[in-house]
């Protein structure tokens, strides 16, 4: 069985915050159901939020008065709107673009735990940057519009920064000098810019998902529920300030702060504005070439055999990050791997309808394979197994969720995967027509995947609800599926030991002897 | 039961959200300055005196010269520099000479500098040079000023008026 085993590693190294981080998500995904799990969906609750600012801005331009007076007198003029609305939409606009700018900073933060910034995941990576910069600057500029103590603060402290880097010809800060400098002109350049930036973050926030198949930028029902639900009672709850009118020869003593958005402003005037530069510059140049200094060994990517490929499009369909496109051939199709965006997850393997075990071939080919890691050594590997055990469970798993060694230790023969959805389903028919008392499959949990798709392409086909699919007739209660991360081996062999009524403390007992 | 706690754990965890997104969007409050402190902001830009009157050119010099460009009269556009000093109560706040923007030198000259200073009455002098054939200051301006806690001084220079300005 060590064979088995050694053939491709097990588990992936992970450093300790992501293994917190991990838990943590299992934790909430216990709470939240993995598919409406906030941490696991933090990009598309950026998009959700997104609309939300988008649909209450909207309102607020219908009503906002675009010149130095009117401004702070329309946005007054919101409490007086019918039961509040107004002031509620305002409350809600300023809130979402809060929890915006939240989310933006903790899904930036929990991808690069998980280290995911080189290899395939380049472009994402570096297409996330600029994003940053144009959430605060599109959020920043839109303080400036309500003219009060707070937008002059920030106008002042933004122009004067912007200054400090001495490339600009004039002096910006000198547009806000005194209320003569202020006119009408300079308020019409701030409400283009707080249409335009946005408007700029939605193509960025576009270009950012292009490199994946089915970005997932829809969050679930509860999860929208939830989120934009608990942003409305809290702009119920608190209306969103307004300090008094802008004075530039007068600095509050003390004015309530939006710190998610301002508090760059109150480190470059009150620290200075060379620290922030090197921050904000230095932080930057960082994320960008964090792809070259984060060097991750490049996973060999999937390569199309075209004596094998039928030109079905099934890989094309299921690849996660839109990896395989489709060439005409004669009045066929053939598939085509572009190599950088490969993640080398095999998933593409697993779609191929040339990857049956039942094949009667000497070495399985598949039309699209993992050149390191074939569906020719899982059928060796499973034929292994098949002689050696006597009606033996089998199960096959991934390597980026729990760890296979435990079941090894509990009598169950494991076989190492990639991802879960390499395995062509008609292996699993085949292992239970050859001798498998079961078969089990050890996928990562729901919505928990590694290469994002895998665990709902491998229910779907082991379902019979997409192609290629495990068949009808396969009995269904000698296959099990199980959906577990790292350190979630207990769970699994508790799992186990109940679909085979094996008594659940031994089994357990095994397990943590193991462990 | 288990779906109801988790439905309550879940309201529980946005409601969590709500407020951390609730309290720093207005908390704590921002102090632009320390108690009792007031800003002075020097903030000129001026363009000042050409550093050299024209000069006619000698018959030689023209010869010497394409003929399309023999213009009698040499304009050099560099601008003086602009020396510019900031005294609170007698005490020197700020010295500094700025170059006049422009590859040559013939654009504003420009100074931005903000001072925190204890509110309460001053004695303000500001002196100023922007002509290098004139020795010593060309322009001078001095006030006593009570700044009111949080109040913003500006110090400015009228370019056409030709005087410091105090806003
Ligand atoms: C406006 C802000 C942003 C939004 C709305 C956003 C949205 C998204 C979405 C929807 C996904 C796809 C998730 C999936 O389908 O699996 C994603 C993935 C990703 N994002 Fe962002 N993102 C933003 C900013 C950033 C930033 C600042 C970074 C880092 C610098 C970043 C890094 C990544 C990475 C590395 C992935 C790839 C995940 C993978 O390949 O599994 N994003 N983002
Ligand atoms: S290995 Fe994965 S990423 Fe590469 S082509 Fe196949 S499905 Fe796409
Ligand atoms: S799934 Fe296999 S047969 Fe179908 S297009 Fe892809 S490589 Fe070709």
């Amino acid at each position: 069985m060590e064979r088995v085993l050694h053939s491709a590693a097990f588990g992936h190294s992970r450093n300790p915050v992501a293994t917190i981080l991990e838990r943590i998500e299992r934790r909430l995904d216990g709470l939240f159901g993995a598919v409406s799990n906030p941490l696991r969906h933090l990009g598309a609750i950026g998009f959700l939020l997104f609309w939300v600012i988008a649909l209450t801005g909207v309102y607020l331009y219908a009503v906002f008065d675009t010149s130095v007076a009117g401004a702070y007198r329309s946005t007054e003029a919101l409490s007086a709107t019918a039961y509040g609305f107004g002031a509620v939409v305002r409350a809600l606009h300023r809130y979402a673009s809060d929890a915006f700018v939240a989310v933006l900073l903790l899904h930036l933060a929990r991808e690069l735990a998980f280290g995911r910034v080189s290899g395939f995941r380049r472009f994402t990576w570096l297409t996330g940057v600029p994003l940053v910069w144009l959430t605060f600057a599109a959020g920043i500029v839109g303080f400036w519009l309500l003219w009060d103590e707070v937008a002059a603060l920030s106008a002042v402290a933004t122009t004067e920064w912007l200054d400090a880097l001495g490339i600009f010809g004039e002096t910006l800060a000198r547009n806000f000098l005194g209320a003569a400098a202020v006119n009408d002109r300079l308020f019409s350049l701030f409400v283009f810019l707080h249409v335009g930036l946005p408007l700029l973050l939605l193509a960025g926030m576009w270009i950012h998902v292009q490199r994946l198949a089915r970005p997932d930028t829809r969050p679930a029902r509860s999860l929208t529920v939830g989120t934009v639900g608990a942003l409305i009672v809290l702009s119920f709850l608190q209306p969103a300030p307004l300090a008094a009118p802008a004075d530039l020869g007068q600095l509050p003593q003390a004015v309530k702060f939006d710190w998610f958005f301002l508090a760059p402003n109150a480190l470059s005037e009150r620290g200075s504005a060379a620290v922030l530069w090197l921050l904000a510059a230095g932080g930057t140049v960082l994320l960008l070439s964090l792809p070259w200094l984060v060097r991750t060994v490049r996973a060999p990517v999937a390569i199309v055999d075209p004596a094998n490929c039928n030109g079905c499009s099934r890989c094309f369909d299921d690849c996660p990050y839109a990896a395989v496109s489709m060439t005409r051939r004669g009045d066929g199709g053939l598939a085509v791997v572009d190599a950088d965006l490969c993640a080398g997850c095999g998933i593409c393997a697993g779609a191929c309808p040339s990857a049956t075990p039942f094949r009667s071939v000497a070495e399985l080919v598949s039309g699209i394979d993992l050149p390191h890691d074939p569906v020719d050594r899982i059928r060796r590997a499973l034929t292994e197994v098949l002689a050696a055990g006597e009606a033996p469970v089998v199960a096959f798993g991934c390597r980026h969720g729990a760890d296979l060694r435990a079941l090894e230790a509990n009598g169950v023969h494991a076989i190492a995967l990639e991802c879960a959805a390499q395995l062509p389903p008609a292996f699993v028919e085949y292992a239970l027509r050859r001798g498998a008392s079961g078969v089990v499959v050890v996928r990562c949990a729901d919505g928990a995947c590694e290469y994002r798709l895998g665990d709902r392409w491998s229910d779907a086909r082991l379902a019979g609800e997409r192609e290629p699919h495990l068949r009808a007739s396969v009995p269904r209660d000698r296959v099990l599926v199980v959906g577990a991360g790292a350190g979630e081996e207990r769970d699994v062999m508790t799992r186990i030991a109940r679909w085979r009524r094996l008594p659940v403390h031994a089994a357990r007992q095994e397990a943590g002897d193991h462990a | 039961m288990r779906s109801i706690l988790a439905v309550l754990g879940q309201a529980v965890l946005y409601a969590l959200f709500a407020a951390f997104v609730g309290f720093f969007s207005t908390r704590p409050q921002y102090r632009p300055l320390p108690d009792a402190h007031a800003l002075v902001k020097l903030s000129v830009s001026h363009a000042g005196a050409l550093k050299a009157d024209c000069r006619r050119r000698t018959r030689e010099e023209l010869e010497r010269l394409p003929p399309n460009m023999r213009v009698p009269a040499e304009c050099p556009r560099e601008r003086s520099p602009l020396v510019i000093e900031l005294a609170l109560d007698g005490r020197l706040l700020h010295a500094e000479t700025a170059m006049p923007s422009g590859l040559a030198r013939d654009g504003a000259a420009t100074v931005y500098r903000r001072f925190v200073v204890p509110a309460g009455t001053h004695h303000i002098a500001v002196r100023l040079n922007d002509d290098g054939r004139v020795p010593g200051f060309t322009h001078q301006r001095e006030a006593d000023l009570t700044l009111v806690p949080g109040q913003v001084l500006v110090i400015d220079f009228d370019s056409e008026r030709k005087e410091v300005v105090l806003l």
